[in-house]
């Protein structure tokens, strides 16, 4: 088997608790890789494990074959956090702008990227909003827009629906499935359902274990379920 | 690249958070404006009653204070109680003072008056006072303005600064910059160098206002007041950023001003240092408004320039250069490279 865009094989603790128990995950390019599992179970620390931001108490996370956190390897990926990180007093377009530079986009290329991320996320007319004045779903696709900015090879999203309404979110995966055809790894957490159906394929966690890994199809068979939600309880997986 | 982007994002953010920018500059101009009020009240006019005294000292010390004779069998206690600040008794050869005593500098300025017009006494001398700093219409405000202007400076600069990079952490935007391939120093320094950028413009406000409008002394060179604002500013802009490290909110962001920012008014020169206990007294030179604001008297009072404040200008680069390389390494907590 080639080696995964991303290799993980973590253990994360806080004090004693632990959050992740010996994960162990292998990411292929041209992938959407959902990660499910009830809030508190340790997917946002899995994520910013896996883009370099928090560290593994053990084991380590290697990005393109290099051990994470890695200057370089921080340019391939776009990260999209759980809460929306935002300068509410800057508007859209300076928030972008900001981020553009941060992220290595070339000064020139920096206007055209802007409106192409902004129009996949339905914002391109509230580029000189205040993000103060925006509502909780238009920060969410913002955010979402920053994530996409520099192209990255690798996107690690969390959550990045919640909030949406339905028709955008339609619009949002028809994004990650294009983007996804054009070799990119996509991870993304979720707690809806249908958006999990729509994955390459799932990974159940719970209570920081990885308990399940597979297509949809593949995790509904083995435990003879309709659904995924299904399929999750059998494997385990209490929700909240 | 990066530092530039950082630069220009706290400068946005200046101009449209218009009202920290109004107190970064007119709150410092107000609480300056109403203690050049306060203290450059009217002039303090003794109030003296004297005892058997020659006709030749009651001149004289007329033309300072308030002087009544009073008669020698007049209870001298029940005199002062009576609004007198001081009685002189010249009965009997010997010069006696009685002070009211409650207020110190009424004292200062009683036993000053006293001994200044009694040195004419037996010699018809003209009494001529020279000051080696200052002049006889110095207020008091003059001499611890330049203190005051370095504090409040000081004060708000740390304040903005500590919160705006505190909020940076609460509102997930520092994780979120973190997650790029900024580095921890280009981060530090896009943040001196935006907030250094708006402080200067704060501090020529600052002091223009102090010393054209409230038209407190100025003996030395504007410039050398710029240059001792912005090193004394850009030293509370790094401590600022790094205490919010160690802050969870805004809250216990204020609760290090009564501990980091007041304690350095004590060491700053307006209370007289020698007096300090020897227990206290080591903690003034490890305060960056210790340095300042000597650098400040040098200049607005005595008027001397670069060859009397360049140890403090350097020490203040020095605590600067200290803070941000602290700062760069507390970083380190959200990530590793």
């Amino acid at each position: 088997m080639p080696k995964g865009a991303i290799e993980a094989n973590v253990t994360k603790n806080y004090g004693k608790t632990t959050i992740l128990d010996h994960v162990n995950l292998s990411l292929k390019r041209g992938e959407i890789f959902g990660l499910l599992g009830p809030s508190g179970s340790g997917k946002t620390t899995l994520v910013k494990l896996l883009c370099g931001i928090e560290e593994a108490s053990e084991g380590e996370v290697k990005v393109l074959d290099t051990k994470m956190p890695n200057l370089s390897m921080m340019k391939k990926v776009g990260y999209m956090a759980q809460a929306d990180a935002l300068y509410g007093e800057l508007t859209a377009y300076e928030n972008l702008k900001f981020f553009a530079t941060l992220s290595g986009v070339h000064r020139r290329d920096q206007k055209e990227r802007i409106i192409e991320v902004m129009q996949l996320v339905n914002l391109e007319n509230e580029l000189q909003k205040n993000v103060e004045d925006f509502s909780g779903g238009m920060k969410r696709r913002l955010s979402l827009a920053i994530a996409l900015l520099h192209n990255p090879d690798i996107l690690l999203l969390d959550e990045p629906t919640v909030g949406i309404d339905p028709s955008l979110r339609q619009k949002i995966w028809w994004t990650f499935e294009k983007l996804r055809s054009n070799g990119v790894l996509i991870l993304v957490t979720t707690h809806v359902m249908d958006e999990a159906e729509r994955c390459s394929r799932l990974g159940m966690i719970q209570n920081g274990q990885l308990i399940a890994v597979g297509t949809p199809e593949e995790l509904k068979k083995q435990t003879d379920s309709v659904t995924i939600e299904e399929a999750f309880l059998s494997f385990g997986g209490g929700g909240e | 690249m990066r530092i530039i982007a950082v630069v220009i994002r706290i400068l946005r953010q200046f101009i449209s958070d218009k009202r920290t920018m109004a107190l970064m500059i007119v709150a410092p101009i107000i609480i300056l404006t109403m203690l050049s009020l306060v203290f450059n009240g009217e002039d303090l006019e003794l109030k003296l009653g004297v005892r058997n005294a020659p006709e030749s000292i009651v001149e004289q010390m007329e033309k300072h204070a308030n002087v009544k004779p009073i008669a020698s069998d007049e209870p001298i206690e029940s005199t002062l109680k009576n609004d007198y600040d001081a009685v002189i008794d010249f009965g009997n050869g010997a010069k006696k003072l009685y002070l009211e005593g409650s207020d110190p500098s009424i004292n200062r300025a009683v036993i000053n008056m006293v001994q200044s017009s009694s040195m004419g006494k037996n010699q018809e001398v003209d009494l001529e006072v020279s000051y080696l700093f200052g002049s006889n219409d110095m207020s008091s405000f003059d001499h611890f303005g330049p203190v005051l202007v370095g504090f409040f400076i000081f004060f708000f600069v740390f304040l903005i600064a500590g919160v705006s990079f505190l909020r940076e952490r609460t509102q997930g935007t520092l994780e979120r910059v973190l997650a790029t391939p900024i580095k921890r120093w280009e981060l530090v320094t896009g943040y001196v160098i935006g907030f250094g950028l708006f402080t200067m413009l704060q501090s020529a406000i600052i002091a223009l206002y102090s010393i054209y409008v409230i038209d407190l002394m100025m003996e030395g060179a504007f410039l050398y007041v710029l240059l001792i604002t912005l090193m004394l500013a850009l030293s509370a802009l790094t401590l600022g950023t790094l205490l919010s490290s160690f802050a969870k909110n805004e809250l216990q962001m204020i609760q290090f001003i009564p501990l980091v920012v007041v304690p350095q008014i004590f060491f700053s020169g307006l209370f007289n240092l020698d007096t300090i206990s020897n227990y206290l007294s080591w903690i003034g030179p490890l305060t960056p408004l210790y340095y300042g604001a000597d650098a400040l008297r040098s200049v607005m009072i005595k008027g001397q320039g670069l060859t009397d404040i360049w140890i403090d200008l350097l020490v203040l680069l020095g605590f600067s250069i200290v803070f941000m390389i602290l700062n760069i390494y507390a970083l380190k907590k959200h990530r590793r490279i």
